[in-house]
């Protein structure tokens, strides 16, 4: 059974009133235990709406939403359900709770009635996790914004939840912050084997993942592993997406007839393959 | 500009006064005050005086940080006494217009000030000594008793921590939209009081929207973290009592004794 399972799932935001908007649509597709998952799309493509009914933040208004077989909308099991995936989202600022960090950590697992003992444990090693346990008694609004969602990425740790969605988690912070927040991310994943649902609209970062999901308008357009998806350069742009640097530059290359693998991804491989012209260009 | 406020007037360090449980504070905080309204013979005065000396050496703040906290009830201070001074009846010693300054209104409103200044001085002492988490904690403590009857205690521990947590990012927003409409011409120092009311809009509306931004966001949060009010809440820090908190308790309580006994005999 997949961890994330979402069937013909659609929502509509002030339904039946004036106003009405469908921000999801007819939406099918699920997640296994331990995938890195990107979900990429513009501004009203619904990646907030979908990422707020993986705890039950938001219920269908059709369809249906199951979290390791437990449907979102059987209310008595919604703590359950937040227990299993966590949130972190765009704003630094608006999700830390408490006014010392290792607090800040610890209110969700004291939320789950776990002993105290037990939470000062999960506490320490959950900023461990997330290199913060030097931090651990300062006051949150003297971090940095990759520090805060430090903060909040170790609160979901202590709360032992199997997944974690970013809600566009990088939006605010600076290239720094981003990068940060991305290899902790990775490391997470890798080690801990945390299921990643990572929203955002930053290429590079979605190029990370292992499988990249591109909603449109409410709507699943492509699912497939990033070499596959930004193979796809033109439909992208078509979607108002970016593509990497690295891409853009491949293909651009490629129309000016350098010949270059087509699913070509990072800066590295792109370099590589370059370099590897150079040689034999010079060898002719 | 903002940025020299702090919340509360924690003075950070170890001395007694700062290990003792926050709890065990409170109620001997609570305890000393009744006492002071209760004994008011010169001989309490005394005792009460040398206590509240006693307790002020045990902090190991300084002194001119502890004596700083007067300064605002310096006017109330002294319009107490004068009118004590000029209204009690009993022997005259000056007339001054229509006011007979007595004796005993001068022994009486030397009395009253003293009473409003160890007030003051041991209130200081609690928040000089107890940071404003280990407060809000003992808060929810000695409150739960309460829930029985419908006291929100948690709640309001609640509402006190993410205050505390709100208020320096608050501080730094305000900063933030009073520059950015000084940039723009504003003027928040100069012209009339009424001139300068009227500059303070602009600030409060961009505030209070995002105030309510955040509130929302914060809202979500801790729903996603599993918040749901106090009920089957834990807590990591818990509050222990130690041996110092005995004996305080008794201390207090062997004082009231004393000057209860004293008082009647």
């Amino acid at each position: 059974m997949a961890l994330i399972e979402i069937e013909h799932l659609s929502h509509v935001y002030h339904a039946g009133e004036e106003g009405e908007q469908t921000a999801l649509d007819d939406l099918s597709l699920s997640i296994e235990r331990g995938e890195f998952v990107a979900v990429l799309g513009s501004n009203g493509s619904g990646k907030s709406t979908l990422a707020k009914h993986l705890n039950a933040l938001l219920l269908p208004t059709s369809g249906a939403c199951r979290i390791d077989g437990i449907d979102t909308r059987e209310e008595a099991d919604v703590w359950r359900i937040r227990q299993k995936v966590g949130m972190v989202f765009q704003n630094p600022d608006n999700q830390l709770i408490a006014a010392v960090v290792e607090d800040d950590v610890a209110f969700g697992p004291e939320n789950l009635g776990v002993p105290s003992a037990e939470i000062r444990r999960r506490v320490d090693e959950a900023l461990k996790a997330v290199n913060m346990t030097e931090f651990r008694s300062y006051a949150p609004h003297l971090l940095s914004g990759g520090q805060k969602q430090r903060i909040a990425i170790a609160g979901t740790l202590a709360m032992q939840t199997e997944a974690i969605v970013f809600d566009e988690a990088t939006a605010m912070l600076d290239p720094e912050g981003r990068a940060e927040i991305l290899s902790i991310v990775q490391r997470l994943h890798e080690e801990q084997g945390i299921t990643v649902v990572y929203i955002t609209h930053f290429m590079e970062e979605a190029a990370a993942a292992d499988r990249i999901l591109v909603l449109d308008h409410g709507r699943l357009v492509m699912d497939a592993p990033p070499r596959e998806v930004f193979r796809h350069a033109r439909e992208l742009r078509a979607l108002g997406l970016e593509v990497p640097l690295a891409v853009e530059l491949r293909d651009r290359l490629r129309a000016a007839g350098v010949a270059l693998p087509e699913d070509l991804l990072t800066p590295a491989e792109l370099v590589a393959a370059l370099s590897g012209k150079g040689g034999a260009a010079s060898g002719d | 500009m903002l940025s020299n406020i702090t919340i509360g007037q924690y003075f950070p360090g170890n001395s007694l006064l700062h290990r003792l449980d926050p709890r065990t504070k409170i109620v001997v905080l609570f305890a000393l005050i009744v006492a002071l309204f209760l004994f008011d013979r010169p001989a309490d005065y005394l005792v009460m005086s040398l206590l509240t000396l006693a307790f002020m050496l045990l902090s190991r703040v300084p002194l001119r940080t502890l004596l700083g906290s007067l300064k605002p009830l310096w006017w109330i201070l002294l319009f107490t006494f004068l009118i004590h001074l000029c209204s009690t009846p009993g022997e005259e010693f000056a007339h001054l217009w229509v006011f007979s300054l007595t004796f005993e209104g001068l022994a009486h409103g030397f009395f009253i000030c003293l009473r409003l200044v160890l007030l003051l001085l041991l209130s200081s002492l609690l928040t000089f000594t107890t940071s404003p988490l280990k407060l809000t904690d003992a808060l929810e403590a000695l409150l739960s008793p309460l829930k029985r009857i419908g006291v929100p205690a948690h709640e309001l521990a609640m509402m006190m921590t993410i205050a505390l947590r709100f208020v320096p990012t608050l501080i730094e927003e305000t900063d933030k939209i009073m520059k950015a409409q000084q940039a723009r011409g504003a003027d928040f120092v100069t012209g009339s009081i009424v001139r300068r009311l009227k500059n303070v809009v602009p600030i409060l509306v961009p505030l209070f929207i995002s105030v309510f931004r955040r509130a929302d966001d914060l809202a979500m949060a801790m729903e996603a973290r599993c918040y749901h009010g106090g009920e089957g809440r834990t807590q990591m820090k818990q509050l222990h009592f130690l041996p110092l908190d005995y004996l305080a308790w008794g201390g207090t309580a062997l004082l009231l004794a004393v000057l209860a006994a004293l008082w009647l005999l």
